[in-house]
């Protein structure tokens, strides 16, 4: 009897021991899974969903504070990504977003920039150029379309265009299906 | 004559209807200098050229008119002397349909040539030199693809290429431009292979030519005869079947050698030109001639003198057709290329670019009409005749249900969109179309995919940059906060307090010296207030 308990007491004791130094060796930083969902974020740091940001949004998923569907920039298409990573169930677009919006940039018209430099200060990925009193302008290739940047302007001046397409980014359209077949009803059926 | 080499066979491929008796016996003709040239900034695959010439700048034959922006891009060269009227966007074969940057010439008619620099003797030359001088000529690809040839023959220090082919297989219907070329320029076309092979210092040479094309397989066994040094040098003649002119079909048929899935032909060892692109190499070099013109077979049943044309690159679609004793009959549509892979142009404005092979224009009824697809019967058909050993069938239900991770299993990749699955498809599906629309759209997620990540990193370094700069704000307070308690607690004299006391002590000497200077006088009342007025001020800002 006492042996028995000793022999599970200093089991026990050296299993937790092992445990308690793999936790400390093997300690991992941060929540992998999170790290997951912002990979799959398109990272245009808009705000849309309600957290400051992808990797805010990424843990609330993560935690399982906030919904799949918030992402408006990633539509249809991110939902699918993570309904499929995280094992539930795919639904539409949340929020008032009717559907996918076209790409967009934001773009500052020069004339009127007054050189304050509040969009300099919403922009989440310093796409903005510019310095007080000096007039400012967006690097398109830089900028992701969140529009952070259109509500501070004090002049109205950044108006946000959608992005022309050229050879290199035109798409090949799916293919038509108004010629498909379409199944017909036997001639007999047509009687009634 | 040696006895006939061991030749292979790709899986699949497709006997058509050659259509090709309407142009291959009659000579080329030399087209007219168009009335406007229309020159595309992107003729090949990588970064458009960037314009070197302004609006209105006059511009020689041969003069560079835009430089290669970047690695993967070549310069472009007017094809005739004249003015430059217009730089902007304008309608290019494109299956789009989108207009893209354009130079426009109007031609003098003086058609003068800018100084050529021919080469006397290549051999002179080190591989790397004729490599620039190819770049330089403009030249790229000229079977289809447009890739600029200066980097094919630039296999990397780890690779050495056994074996150099030249593509005479011209597979596809209706087309004889290369045909032409051998039977009229077959020394050009040597020529040009003895540069390839010695900037590539490849050990064996080998030509393929369908067996359909037998005159201009006999031109060029004549004209190698003919040349001094063209051991190691082999004219084969090859099965005509499309599609044998696929770079990687060829060379399966040729060394029996399979380049891997998303592989290049280097990577067995094999480098592969087409037969133009070498006569062009050979011009460049021997002639200092850029690429500036090129043979185009304008043929179909909607053209009145169906023949092969040489033409000046960028001159529109219109002109050549025009030459050509115009259209005739009903015209069903407009397309560069062939039947199979060619794309449907939106009007015959578009220009002759370096890499158009031909100008169909086929009557009504001319080809079969797309009829309604059925839904897939899994006869396997497509699977029987695909070149590259696809399943086209399971990739057109994964690119049909968007599901393009799935086509990636299978290799949608390696799809040539030769349209042999098309072609016999009992169900009329447009499986070329939906291959085609699932390679886009994945090249267009993996740029969002990069695009994203570079979003992040430049988030991510803004919000480090963000808590630096509080950091540091906070810490220049702090010290600053720091020294004034030190000084309060130190008794050490403040500087402002000392800057008061001297100016109180400059006020009593001055005061001093007022009295002095009066002397025994009474002291003016009047004198004395300014100074008064001097310490007040001093005590107020105190």
């Amino acid at each position: 009897m006492l042996i028995a308990v000793l022999a599970l007491t200093i089991l026990s004791a050296l299993f937790g021991l092992l445990l308690g130094y793999a936790a400390i060796r093997f300690k991992v930083e941060a929540d992998p899974i999170a790290d997951k969902i912002d990979a799959l974020l398109p990272q245009s740091q808009c705000g849309q969903c309600g957290y400051p940001g992808c990797r805010p949004y990424a843990e609330a998923i993560a935690k399982g504070e906030a919904d799949i569907n918030l992402c408006v920039p990633g539509g249809d298409a991110t939902v699918v990504a993570l309904a499929d990573l995280l094992g539930r169930d795919a639904k539409p677009l949340g929020g008032d977003q009717a559907g996918p919006k076209p790409k967009m940039v934001a773009f500052i018209d020069e004339q009127q920039c007054i050189g304050c430099t509040l969009c300099l200060q919403a922009c989440p990925v310093d796409a903005i150029l510019g310095a007080a009193k000096h007039m400012h302008t967006v690097i398109r290739s830089e900028c992701t379309g969140c529009e952070l940047c259109v509500a501070p302007c004090p002049v109205g001046c950044i108006t946000m265009v959608p992005l022309e397409q050229t050879l290199a980014t035109w798409k090949w359209p799916y293919p038509a299906e108004t010629t498909s077949w379409q199944p017909q009803p036997p001639q007999e059926c047509v009687q009634g | 004559m040696t006895k006939p080499r061991k030749l292979w066979r790709f899986h699949g491929g497709l006997h058509l209807p050659e259509h090709k008796q309407e142009t291959c016996h009659q000579p080329s003709v030399k087209a007219r200098i168009p009335t406007r040239l229309i020159l595309p900034l992107q003729q090949h695959i990588g970064q458009p050229a960037e314009p070197v010439v302004k609006v209105g700048d006059q511009v020689l034959k041969g003069q560079v008119v835009a430089q290669p922006s970047g690695y993967v891009s070549v310069p472009i060269h007017a094809s005739t002397s004249g003015v430059v009227t217009a730089i902007g966007e304008f309608p290019v074969p494109h299956p789009s349909g989108l207009p893209a940057p354009c130079i426009v010439i109007e031609p003098d008619g003086k058609d003068e040539w800018t100084e050529r620099h021919p080469v006397a003797d290549y051999r002179q030359l080190a591989p790397a030199e004729v490599r620039n001088l190819i770049r330089a000529g403009g030249i790229v690809g000229m079977g289809g693809a447009g890739f600029p040839t200066f980097i094919k023959l630039d296999p990397g220090p780890d690779k050495t290429v056994e074996t150099l082919i030249l593509n005479g297989a011209e597979c596809e219907p209706y087309i004889t431009a290369d045909d032409r070329l051998m039977r009229e320029q077959p020394h050009e076309v040597i020529g040009g292979l003895m540069i390839l092979r010695h900037a590539l210092q490849a050990r064996e040479c080998l030509i393929g030519v369908e067996d359909n094309k037998p005159e201009a397989y006999a031109a060029l066994l004549e004209a190698l005869r003919a040349h001094p040094d063209g051991d190691g040098i082999q004219v084969v003649q090859i099965p005509t079947l499309y599609p044998t002119g696929g770079e990687k079909q060829l060379i399966k048929v040729l060394t029996g050698k399979e380049v891997p899935s998303r592989g290049l032909p280097s990577d067995v060892g094999v480098v592969c030109q087409n037969v133009a692109t070498a006569a062009a190499i050979y011009r460049c070099i021997t002639a200092g001639e850029p690429l500036i013109s090129r043979l185009v077979t304008v043929t179909g049943q909607g053209v009145a003198q169906p023949r092969n044309m040489e033409a000046l690159i960028g001159t529109p679609v219109r002109e050549l057709i025009e030459q050509c004793g115009g259209y005739a009959g009903e015209v069903e549509k407009l397309i560069m290329g062939g039947p199979m892979m060619g794309i449907t142009l939106p009007n015959d404005t578009v220009p002759i670019t370096k890499t158009t092979n031909c100008v169909l224009v086929p009557a009504r009824g001319e080809l079969p009409a797309p009829q309604p697809a059925t839904p897939c019967i899994r006869c396997g058909e497509c699977m029987r005749v695909c070149p590259t050993n696809l399943l086209p069938q399971q990739i057109y239900w994964h690119a049909r249900a968007k599901d393009f991770d799935k086509a990636q299993d299978y290799n949608l990749f390696d799809c040539i969109e030769c349209g042999c699955c098309a072609y016999v498809c009992q169900s009329h599906i447009p499986l070329v179309q939906y291959f085609r629309f699932a390679k886009t759209e994945i090249r267009a997620q993996e740029h969002e995919r990069k695009k994203a990540e570079l979003a992040r990193k430049r988030h991510e370094s803004r919000v480090e940059r963000l808590e630096r700069e509080k950091a540091e704000r906070a810490e220049r307070l702090r010290q600053k906060k720091e020294a004034a308690a030190a000084t309060t607690a130190g008794g050490a004299p403040d500087p402002k307090k000392a800057a008061i006391e001297a100016a109180m002590e400059r006020v009593r000497a001055k005061r001093a010296a007022a009295q002095a200077a009066a002397g025994g006088e009474t002291s003016n009342p009047a004198q004395q207030e300014p100074a008064a007025a001097e310490t007040a001020q001093a005590k107020e800002t105190g």
